[in-house]
């Protein structure tokens, strides 16, 4: 029972570190039907930033959480400012276009950042300080359950939370529920569709240095090609929950998560891929919409 | 629009004789002996690519300075293979068409094996730094093949006598990464650990490179209740690894390989690297020519060299050496004076053997202690 609880345990930190990332692509694609496939480099970028950051405070004489804030911050605005001009350049002109046309010039983009930040920075792995708290009332479960592994799990919630709230019950949120449903009405009845996408992808790059900062402080090392392998799982993860759904995203990241851990703990990890992946065959052809995901009749 | 089959197929040829054009004035141009260096050269892995590089390129300097081999300059042709099979092969044939002599390279076992046919059909000797992986040699099927660095059975050797006969373990737990040089050092492992009779091997598994993180196989070795880990692949996942073993609290001895006994690990597994062992290359500080390898590498690229640049330093000199002795670039001649005479190299004095494995290179053990690999066998 307790290695259940262990491995539980694994997948649900695992599970969180995917949906954090996921929710960013979710967010995109809610609105604008877009594959944003350079969000992983935004979430690498954030972690960069993190780390240079947090060295220099730390030069400086700086420690504990006030180096955690400073570097977040910096990082979420670092990364939003990125998100915010990768969609001008890239997503924007190509808006009348066919939905191929900004697929590949987002994959593009992903390209271009991950060489970018390997000829400005390095090819090499960096060591990541542990930035995150200790948390002194898990230090009994320390063996089981960290602190990162804690904070990264009430992140990836109380994230959650804070989006669907957003969307919701905001002004904003409402512009973005009405773009997703038909961008030319919502422009017709005022509603700015530049704008509102700026900010989808403002908060879905936010979301993504967040994530870098957190998962960076548990894995400890980063280059500048973590966002490759982080982006495909957590996108993945957001087709398997429904791309386009927000709690879709985060059970989406959990359950592909879960199969990985519990596949590598009862099975073998030499098939925690093909687990993973098995079952999202499974899922979409029981739902081709995602666990949490509208069927939609395709706008023509 | 419908096109003109006539007009499109004339295109094409005048097209195709362009091309043919263009490669064939290279190709006669050229006065230089042409070396290729390939490798990681960017990517994840490039930290094991690029030290090659720099060491042909001061054996180069040096050879130039003194007016060359056979009178002839000598010329690298660098190429990146990113330590993947299918950028490999590409890059194999590239070099082939440019008319290479001697291939320095590859660095990864896998790229190395994909890429060895094409230099096999093209008669292009390749002696490798670094790629480890046994059946390049002893299956036989590569005559071209040569390397400068001992085989991975030979590390799955030392890491398994080390376990059972100074660390005296019973239960070892071997893990790899699926890559052809992981998997292969661990099967070692494993063939060795059960052929002794001294221990049991209580898990064996492959992980997946890149994970975003390994607690669930970290909770399973803790399950497993082995002594040791013996771990066949690089530094990114054994760094990761080792920080989540100790992270709970585990105190099981973590043993590696020269993919592990890089600088990197150590810089990025922070105190957490602390008693983890690695087999690497023997130590050749105390050998002159290494010391003024190394030197040349800090004046000419101011810091100290990186992976296997004393293999790709040796590899370069022995081609060169080779070229000299044989009076000619032909395969027949060069493969000929590598296996029959020795040279001088930062390794010490080397030649190959008929299976293109180096004679007098070897492996020692080395364990992290304060922050730094030191040779403990």
């Amino acid at each position: 029972m307790d290695y259940f609880l262990e491995i539980f345990l694994s997948g649900l930190t695992r599970g969180s570190i995917y949906a954090l990332i996921a929710l960013g692509y979710t967010m995109v694609y809610g609105i604008i039907e877009l594959i944003n496939f350079a969000h992983g480099e935004i979430y690498m970028i954030g972690a960069f930033t993190a780390l240079i950051i947090a060295s220099v405070l730390t030069t400086l004489g700086m420690s504990g959480p006030a180096v955690l804030i400073l570097a977040g911050i910096v990082a979420v605005i670092y990364a939003s400012a990125y998100g915010f001009t990768v969609e001008k350049i890239a997503y924007k002109p190509l808006r009348g276009a066919s939905r191929l046309s900004p697929l590949i010039s987002a994959i593009g983009m992903s390209i271009f950042l991950q060489n970018y930040v390997m000829l400005a920075q390095t090819s090499d792995f960096l060591p990541f300080p542990n930035l995150l708290p200790e948390l002194p009332f898990l230090e009994s479960t320390a063996h089981i359950m960290g602190s990162t592994d804690f904070i990264i799990i009430a992140t990836t919630a109380v994230v959650m939370v804070a989006l669907t709230l957003l969307i919701k019950f905001t002004r904003m949120g409402k512009a973005m529920r009405a773009t997703a449903q038909d961008r030319n009405m919502a422009m017709l009845v005022g509603v700015n569709v530049n704008r509102v996408i700026s900010a989808t992808f403002i908060i879905g790059s936010a979301l993504a240095a967040i994530g870098g900062v957190l998962i960076a402080s548990h894995i400890g090392r980063i280059n500048f090609y973590i966002g490759f392998i982080a982006g495909i799982k957590a996108f993945t993860a957001a087709v398997l929950g429904g791309i386009g759904s927000i709690p879709g995203a985060v059970l989406g990241g959990l359950v592909l998560g879960w199969t990985e851990c519990f596949a590598t703990g009862y099975v073998s990890s030499d098939y925690e891929d093909a687990f993973a992946f098995a079952l999202l065959v499974l899922i979409l052809i029981l739902r081709p919409a995602g666990i949490l995901g509208k069927a939609s009749v395709q706008k023509v | 629009m419908k096109r003109n089959p006539i007009i499109s197929m004339t295109l094409f040829w005048v097209l195709g004789l362009f091309f043919t054009a263009i490669s064939y004035g290279n190709a006669t141009a050229a006065e230089t002996i042409k070396i290729g260096v390939a490798g990681a050269h960017s990517g994840d892995l490039a930290s094991y690519g690029i030290p090659s590089v720099k060491a042909a390129e001061l054996v180069v300097k040096e050879v130039n300075a003194r007016g060359g081999i056979l009178g002839r300059q000598v010329e690298l042709l660098v190429e990146d293979d990113v330590c993947k099979p299918e950028v490999a092969t590409n890059t194999a044939t590239k070099l082939a068409s440019q008319k290479a002599t001697a291939v320095l390279g590859h660095i990864c076992s896998g790229a190395t094996k994909a890429a060895l046919g094409i230099y096999k059909d093209a008669k292009i000797v390749v002696i490798s730094p670094s790629a480890t992986n046994p059946e390049l040699t002893q299956s036989g099927r590569y005559p071209n093949f040569f390397r400068t660095i001992a085989s991975d059975d030979a590390q799955a050797r030392l890491e398994v006598d080390f376990a059972l006969d100074v660390l005296k373990v019973k239960k070892i737990a071997v893990l790899h990464d699926k890559g052809d040089y992981g998997k292969g050092l661990a099967e070692y492992a494993k063939k060795f650990i059960e052929e002794s009779g001294k221990a049991s091997v209580v898990f064996y598994e492959g992980i997946t490179p890149g994970a975003v993180d390994y607690s669930s196989v970290v909770q399973k070795i803790k399950r497993s209740g082995a002594e040791a880990v013996i771990y066949g692949g690089y530094h990114p996942e054994a760094s990761s690894i080792v920080s989540q073993m100790r992270r709970r609290a585990m105190k099981t001895t973590f043993i590696s390989d020269d993919g592990v006994k890089d600088d990197t690990f150590i810089k990025v597994a922070g105190t957490y690297a602390e008693g983890v062992y690695a087999t690497g290359p023997k130590d050749t500080t105390k050998n002159p020519l290494a010391i003024a390898a190394i030197e040349a590498h800090r004046k000419t690229y101011g810091s100290d060299p990186g992976a296997f640049f004393l293999n790709a330093y040796a590899g370069m000199q022995a081609i060169l050496n080779a070229i000299e002795k044989a009076r000619s670039t032909k395969y027949k001649a060069v493969a000929g004076a590598l296996r029959s005479h020795y040279v001088d190299t930062p390794l010490g004095k080397i030649k190959f053997d008929n299976r293109g494995d180096a004679i007098g290179v070897g492996f020692s053990m080395y364990q992290v202690r304060k922050g730094v690999y030191v040779q403990v066998r």
